[in-house]
């Protein structure tokens, strides 16, 4: 299987998954309350849970050999948490911690 | 129709400016990922979701599991899954817009969806179809510009794939800010970490989405009874 190929049917798996959870309550016609109870809680709180998931999946490949192997990420990281915390503007909360972590990488931690 | 366009267009103003800097973060690393115009224009297009799209990247070129790409493709978007509950009625009148407007009920269009304010005389349904597709625009045009530009920054891009990381923790402190329970995260989080170590970078995506929907309807009692 080519990879052009490959990328085609990962990229259909996405928004095949897309369409599904964006047209599954369309799909049950009714209200809230028709929804089964396990899936509401999933719905409710699996969100924030994969969102931890995910975060980790960003800093998958990091190593702890040396400090500029991991001290980049997490303090970038801990930066966004702090602003965003406080001023609560994603744009700026993503500009500027990108900013610190490629000002990190590119300059400090070399 | 012209005054629909302008009531349209004004209430998308602050998702514009959003989506076209969010875009063009993906539209960059799309194209120093290897992906040109077309690609960065028909994902935006058809998968239209910002952190799937962020994650797509990191899975074009590799050889991940297709499964592992699906479930988590799902679990990305599961949030999706309550947004439409709010609109079910309301699409549901929209005729021929019906579908689009399902499949473009993004984080962004939701909440500009839910304001009910509207001047008397104007066609609503038009306004709400305006909205959507004025979002969805602005996604696409940012994707395309960063793309094209993707090669030609006249900085070193450098660590500018932290802007996904950036997103994923800014969604994650808006969830852990209200007063839902903080545990589904710390599951997520600890399943996350040992799933890593266990398995590896490449293959740890899986187990760690399977244990933690398995935990967390294991631990329901304990998630639903804490309030903050």
């Amino acid at each position: 299987m080519t990879t052009m190929f490959r990328d085609f049917i990962i990229i259909a798996l996405c928004i095949l998954a897309t369409a599904l959870t964006r047209g599954f309550p369309f799909v049950f016609f009714g209200r809230k309350q028709d929804v089964s109870p396990i899936i509401r809680y999933l719905g409710t709180y699996l969100p924030s849970a994969v969102m931890a998931i995910l975060i980790i999946y960003c800093i998958k490949d990091t190593s702890f050999s040396s400090l500029a192997n991991f001290a980049p990420q997490f303090i970038a990281i801990i930066c966004v948490v702090i602003l965003h915390t406080w001023k609560k503007n994603t744009l700026l909360s993503i500009l500027a911690g990108t900013a610190i972590y490629m000002f990190l990488i590119q300059v400090v931690f070399i | 129709m012209k005054r629909e366009v302008m009531i349209a267009f004004e209430r998308s103003i602050p998702v514009f400016l959003g989506y076209i800097v969010l875009g063009i973060a993906y539209g960059v690393l799309l194209s120093q990922a290897g992906y040109g115009i077309l690609w960065a224009f028909f994902t935006s297009l058809l998968v239209y979701g910002g952190s799937m799209q962020f994650i797509l990247i990191t899975f074009l070129g590799t050889d991940i599991s297709f499964l592992s790409v699906f479930l988590t493709a799902l679990s990305v978007s599961s949030r999706h899954i309550f947004y439409g509950l709010s609109f079910v009625d309301v699409f549901k009148h929209m005729g021929w817009r019906y579908p689009y407007m399902v499949y473009s009920l993004t984080d962004e269009t939701y909440p500009l969806l839910c304001q009910d304010d509207y001047e008397e005389g104007v066609d609503v349904k038009t306004i709400r179809f305006l909205i959507a597709a004025f979002n969805h625009s602005y996604w696409i045009l940012g994707g395309v510009i960063g793309n094209a530009l993707g090669n030609i920054l006249p900085f070193d891009s450098t660590g500018m794939d932290f802007a996904m990381t950036a997103l994923f923790v800014v969604i994650l402190v808006n969830q852990l800010s209200g007063k839902a329970s903080k545990l589904p995260a710390i599951i997520g989080g600890i399943c996350g970490l040992i799933s890593l170590v266990l398995f590896g970078p490449s293959s740890f995506l899986l187990p760690a989405l399977l244990a933690t929907v398995a935990l967390l309807c294991v631990l329901q009692g304990k998630v639903e009874s804490e309030v903050h």
